[in-house]
């Protein structure tokens, strides 16, 4: 998995709360050849999973992609799956990890869902 | 009111040729900036008052009383995290540092989970570099390495590299080479002559390899590296050789990946090496607008580019012991200002889950998600829209803000120098 700035994500960065932003950025960019190989179809969504946890993302085909990357545009929902260890500096590493990526029913969390049960967050 | 050639306080390119059309006090039209810069300068929906979190929900308060919680915060703290300043102008940057130092703080900037690793390769290095007008001018032969301009820094290949005719190089992009070295095809790789796939996490092997076959030494390169194969890798430093100034643009690509910044600490080797045949430099596509000031303002001040402790006797600067996802993961802050930034989407999640186990300060002029964690919100005019002050290009060019509208808010220096007031009025209290 790698993560990265896209041109709707850069548009929407500084308008984070709106529903704009969530479709730009709740995505998972994957190839052709893994979106069928997944079973993929209109309304079905991708759960990605690794040691750090678990976010579900709508998909989206990238031709630049080959098969076994997918990229997600930078922000919450792919810092998810990313780890906190910075390998003594001060960076962590939000490319090159280790995903699971499997077809579900489930739906992507809203931005405010998605800060939700963090000790200050609103309820 | 046309305010022309205004300057665009998005990403690091800073384009100084926007023209933005003022009605009534409000901005009504912004022309020649990319989606990114109008989107920013257009602006959108404000915190509309300054809050502080009481039984669980964020409620108005006066600036005042804001000011007064957040010092209260910081001073109560043992070791404080003031973390951001990349959306934001030197003057507020400098202020930062000044509070950091009186309240016994860590300064830390957006540069930590972004170019960190360039800044670091960078000190130990050197950096071989140019002004964005230089390359604009003279460069034949442009590498996009583990960037994605196109989408990241829209105008850059119009103003400044691939596209643009400049005195030297009257043809524009028809006379220039370029070269996009990525995982993936992008835009940015759409409009290259040649683009290099490699695999993930490979980086460093490639670039070692070309440093070889650039220095004469192709006979220790294996058939393939990072799974392009030796004739490929070969032809680009016959490319790169061929070059009579070339330039090499680097991203996110490959300061977020493995090897970090011993990638960069690479890169840089291969130019240096590079330099003993032909001209070449180099240089980091720095993202928001001012990450490169903060930079600048730090090591000026403290000697030290990012990552500072101010909480011993002197400047102290250890990546890997005071960036600020290092300290959260270790629970080694007790509080935290975030500034022009948005750590809460930004950094890893279990860095925001420590974040939001302390009292968070944001000074920001848009709700976020770092808004949800936050125990005080101080709402802020948008530097370099709403507030004038100087700001660095990713090349290292000082250039000045304007301001294009007016506003009730408080600008961010204002901000800062409120709450260090009432930083030295409690400490004056104390001292009674
Ligand atoms: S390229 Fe960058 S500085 Fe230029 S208009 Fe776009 S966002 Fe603004």
């Amino acid at each position: 998995m790698i993560s990265g700035r896209t041109l709707a994500q850069g548009a929407g960065c500084e308008c984070k709360m709106s529903p704009d932003f969530l479709k730009a950025v709740s995505l998972c960019h994957l190839s052709k050849g893994d979106y069928d190989a997944l079973g993929l179809c209109e309304g079905k969504n991708v759960q990605l999973k690794n040691e750090f946890g678990q976010v579900v993302l709508a998909p989206k085909v990238d031709a630049g992609l080959r098969q076994g990357m997918v990229f997600i545009p930078m922000g919450p929902w792919a810092n998810v799956l990313v780890g906190p260890d910075t390998g003594g500096c001060g960076t962590p590493q939000f490319k090159g990890i280790e995903v699971e990526v499997e077809a579900t029913d489930a739906s992507v969390l809203e931005i405010r869902d998605l800060f939700r049960g963090l000790r200050r967050a609103q309820t | 009111m046309i305010v022309e050639d205004a300057i665009c306080s998005f990403c690091g390119c800073l384009c100084d040729d926007i023209n933005v059309e003022v009605e009534e006090g409000k901005i009504k039209r912004v022309r020649h900036a990319c989606r990114l810069g109008s989107s920013k300068i257009l602006g959108h929906e404000r915190i509309k008052a300054p809050m502080i979190r009481r039984g669980g929900e964020l409620c108005m308060v006066s600036y005042q009383e804001a000011y007064d919680r957040a010092a209260e915060i910081l001073l109560r703290a043992q070791k404080p995290l003031l973390y951001g300043w990349a959306s934001t102008v030197c003057e507020a940057q400098k202020k930062g540092i000044l509070l950091a130092e009186e309240v016994g703080g860590v300064l830390d900037s957006t540069a930590t989970v972004c170019h960190g690793p360039s800044v670091i390769g960078i000190e130990e290095k050197g950096l071989p570099g140019a002004t964005l007008g230089q390359v604009k001018n003279r460069a034949d032969t442009i590498v996009f390495w583990g960037c994605n301009p196109a989408e990241a820094h829209p105008r850059h290949s119009l103003r400044y590299s691939s596209n643009v005719c400049g005195r030297f190089t009257p043809e524009g992009r028809a006379g220039r080479k370029i070269v996009v070295v990525d995982v993936r095809e992008t835009r940015t790789s759409k409009n290259a002559d040649k683009t290099v796939i490699i695999q993930p996490g490979t980086d460093y092997e490639v670039i070692s390899a070309l440093r070889m076959l650039v220095a004469g030494k192709g006979d220790v390169v294996p058939d393939e590296v990072g799974g392009v194969p030796k004739a490929e890798l070969d032809g680009l430093a016959k490319t790169l050789l061929a070059a009579r100034f070339g330039a090499v643009f680097f991203g996110l690509g490959i300061t977020h990946s493995r090897g970090r910044y011993k990638n960069i600490d690479n890169a840089l080797s291969l130019v240096t090496e590079l330099n003993s045949h032909t001209k070449f430099v180099i240089m980091p596509m720095r993202g928001h607008y001012n990450v490169g000031g903060i930079g600048q303002v730090l090591a000026w001040s403290s000697g030290f580019p990012m990552s500072v402790d101010f909480t011993r006797n002197a400047p102290y600067f250890n990546p890997g012991e005071t960036a600020a996802c290092d300290l959260l993961a270790k629970a080694d802050t007790d509080a935290a200002l975030i500034i022009a930034a948005d750590a809460a989407s930004n950094f890893p999640r279990a860095a925001v889950e420590a974040l939001a186990k302390i009292p968070v300060i944001q000074i920001d002029p848009y709700e976020n998600p770092t808004t949800l964690i936050s125990e005080v919100v101080i709402p802020s005019a948008i530097a370099g829209v709403e507030a004038e002050g100087t700001a660095y290009r990713m090349d290292g060019m000082a250039l000045r803000m304007r301001k294009l509208v007016d506003t009730s808010y408080p600008s961010d220096e204002e901000i800062l120098s409120h709450i260090l007031e009432s930083v030295h009025r409690l400490q004056r209290g104390l001292e009674r």
